[in-house]
């Protein structure tokens, strides 16, 4: 009798069935296929920002004719002043100048002379260049109002210049988002909320097709109910890390290499370990309760239905973070809800990738997530122990759960 | 006191209200074939989840060897549920290989278990197939492998028979026969009972979760009446009927069929029979299994009523 003597200790089993897990999901074609499509589609939007941050660093660039040329620095200073990068350039007249704008090579057009702003665009005049000019003819005007008074322009400007309120420091610092931040906090919500909705559905989907397949009576005559469902868990866990280290270390790669990202190295290393700690949180958090949810009912199409409250946090949660805190990073709203643990995995990581976050929160978030785990656990595996033999109509979670 | 094997002793199991086992107690000692007989929803499969441990009992114990069964020796007991089940998606040869690992067989082993199952089957050339592109009556085959892939001690079989075409039957029989002469008890159910009572060493009836009656063949029937076949072209209707102790269960041409009482004479009613004239055959009828199976499950019925 070969074999049959082997003792089999029951992390074994759990190995053994998360590696079925493994094998059968890495080879196949569907999950190569979305793991590729992702992984080009994060290349794709390093590409595009590449593209539309393009062409030098000045937000626009203005030509003026010979007559205006006075206008050139001024304005230049002016728009500084207003946070506004403007680059200038000569042309040699107002044709050479039409030229320019047709080509699209510059976007606007002083002419005429220095006196006022005379200027050209090809369609419209961009509005913050528009308020520039405007900033700049309000100072022409006061110059000239002031040099009429026999006063000297120069002087008033250092004195104005020099006048300042008194501020003091403010009680709460507040943060200063990065542009590209938020848009890292974009993408890594939306990472998350895709993970947790593919993994998490496919670990119920798991479940129900061994219910379905009626496979499940052989499995748990041989081991035993938690060690199947924390295989099943373990094993999607990991291909589903595989995918997100793939996507995460592609998108990195490519946001460093074509020059997109240029925070530092460390806030975007940051962000992916981020990512994947709280993958890995709101995987387990869910893909357990999604299990214990999957073992109620015996058919595929039924799979949603039972998911569906679980569902409602991760929808919830990402729906809020994606409409609240691009346009306001620091909503009080998103920092309570990213403490609380069901909508923390897909809150926490965007808030995290956006910065700002108080270590202490970080912290509190992470720990009430491992709080809740193992009770989660316990609850889900008494309800998939009980409902996982129950084949027919959907077993009711009352019934699942005080069943003995 | 024969060698123990595979003891089921006193198991009952209710739902709510309703009682699917009550004290059911068997056994079946090493290299014997028994079969399970009953009506549907007699407590056949219920009894073989709770062997299993698929199911947990209310009262009762199942022992091997003499010792209560444990998660150890369950992994070690070749099982086929009467709800068939594999993984539609993954192939043959290395679903099998996957089962018997999952029982606790080494990587290398599993795998040469495999192949060797799926050839002594006939399924081999479907090693690389996906099961759900496999016809019933392979899946079938495919099931007997994963109970037997594992090199079981025990063999606890739902309804193996079922849904198989003849030539399935036969290697199902030979492997089933094989295995016990190996050692390893075997317990089977079944409704076909000319199989069962052709197959099998010992038999036990079950109705409403009680095991009615099991032993052998012959024992079963020593329970029984005796049965009379007596064939007197020349004798009259009723030339039976004064006779102490004798039941007349019918007649068919020359042929009459009498049920004795226990202690009635049957040198008595062969007397009465030569009487009438000649006697052409006098036999005791033995009666099949499918006969001894009616007579155990209405003789419940009547006593019901």
């Amino acid at each position: 009798m070969t074999g049959s003597d082997v003792q089999m200790s029951p992390l074994s089993a759990v190995g053994l069935v998360a590696g079925r897990e493994i094998s059968t999901r890495v080879n196949s074609k569907a999950y190569r296929i979305t793991t590729l499509v992702m992984v080009l589609i994060v290349v794709a939007l390093a590409l595009i920002f590449k593209f539309f941050n393009g062409g030098g660093s000045a937000d626009a660039t203005v030509g003026y004719v010979p007559a205006a040329s006075q206008l050139a620095q001024p304005l230049t200073a002016t728009a500084k002043s207003i946070g506004q990068t403007v680059a200038t350039q000569q042309v040699p007249d107002e044709k050479a100048g039409q030229a320019k704008l047709q080509d699209g090579s510059i976007d606007a057009l002083l002419v005429q002379d220095a006196k006022r702003v005379h200027v050209q665009v090809k369609k419209t005049l961009d509005a913050k260049l528009k308020n520039t000019f405007t900033v700049l003819e309000g100072q022409l005007a006061l110059n000239q109002q002031i040099e009429s008074l026999g006063g000297d322009p120069a002087k008033v400007r250092q004195a104005t210049a020099e006048a300042s309120i008194d501020e003091l420091p403010p009680l709460e610092k507040p943060y200063d988002y990065n542009g590209q931040q938020l848009v890292l906090g974009i993408i890594a919500g939306i990472l998350i909320y895709l993970s947790l909705m593919l993994n998490g559905q496919s670990v119920a989907q798991g479940v129900v097709e061994e219910k379905t397949s009626r496979v499940v009576e052989l499995l748990l005559s041989t081991i035993k109910p938690w060690q199947l469902m924390a295989g099943k868990v373990l094993g999607i866990g990991t291909v589903g890390l595989i995918q997100m280290l793939a996507i995460g270390v592609a998108g990195v790669a490519a946001g460093l290499g074509f020059g997109v990202l240029t925070i530092s190295v460390n806030a975007a290393v940051g962000t992916v370990v981020w990512l994947i700690v709280w993958y890995l949180l709101g995987f387990f958090m869910y893909s357990i309760v999604f299990a214990a949810l999957g073992a109620l009912v015996s058919r595929q199409e039924d799979v949603g239905g039972a998911t569906m409250p679980a569902l409602m946090f991760v929808i919830a949660g990402y729906v809020v973070g994606i409409s609240i805190l691009p346009s306001n990073p620091a909503s009080p709203l998103a920092e309570v809800l990213s403490v609380i643990p069901v909508f923390a995995p897909t809150l926490m990581p965007m808030r995290l990738a956006m910065g700002g976050v108080p270590v202490w929160e970080a912290v509190l978030s992470v720990g009430l997530v491992v709080a809740l785990i193992p009770a989660l656990i316990w609850l889900a595996a008494r309800i998939y122990r009980n409902a996982v033999m129950r084949t027919g109509a959907k077993v009711k979670l009352r019934d699942a759960l005080s069943a003995a | 006191m024969p060698e123990p094997g595979l003891e089921i002793d006193g198991i009952s199991k209710r739902y709510g209200a309703v009682v699917a086992l009550e004290k059911m107690t068997f056994d079946v000692r090493p290299g014997e074939l028994f079969g399970f007989v009953g009506s549907n929803g007699a407590g056949k499969t219920t009894t073989m989840r709770i062997a299993l441990g698929v199911l947990s009992a209310d009262a009762g114990q199942v022992r091997y060897a003499g010792e209560p069964i444990t998660h150890e020796t369950r992994r070690q007991i070749g099982y086929m549920p009467e709800e068939r089940g594999l993984y539609p998606k993954m192939k043959v040869g290395e679903q099998l290989t996957y089962l018997a690992r999952l029982h606790g067989m080494p990587a290398a082993a599993a795998k040469a278990s495999s192949a060797r199952w799926t050839e002594r089957l006939g399924v081999a050339a479907r090693r690389d197939d996906e099961v759900q592109k496999l016809s019933l009556g392979n899946q079938q085959r495919v099931q007997l492998a994963a109970a037997l892939v594992h090199e079981p001690r025990i063999l606890v079989l739902d309804e193996p028979f079922s849904g198989l075409d003849p030539v399935a039957v036969d290697v199902m029989s030979d492997v089933l026969k094989e295995k016990a002469a190996e050692g390893v008890p075997v317990v089977f159910s079944s409704h076909q009972l000319d199989l069962v009572e052709r197959l099998c060493d010992r038999i036990g009836i079950v109705r409403s979760g009680r095991m009615e009656a099991s032993g052998t063949v012959a024992e079963l029937r020593a329970g029984g009446s005796t049965r009379l076949l007596v064939d007197a072209p020349e004798a009259p209707e009723n030339w039976a009927a004064g006779l102490s102790g004798v039941t007349v269960i019918g007649r068919r041409g020359a042929v009459t069929e009498l049920e004795l009482a226990d202690g009635a004479d049957d040198q008595a009613v062969l007397r009465a029979a030569l009487a009438t004239g000649p006697v052409r055959e006098f036999a005791r009828k033995l009666p099949s299994l499918t006969e001894l199976f009616r007579s155990v499950v209405s003789e419940h019925q009547e006593a019901a009523a």
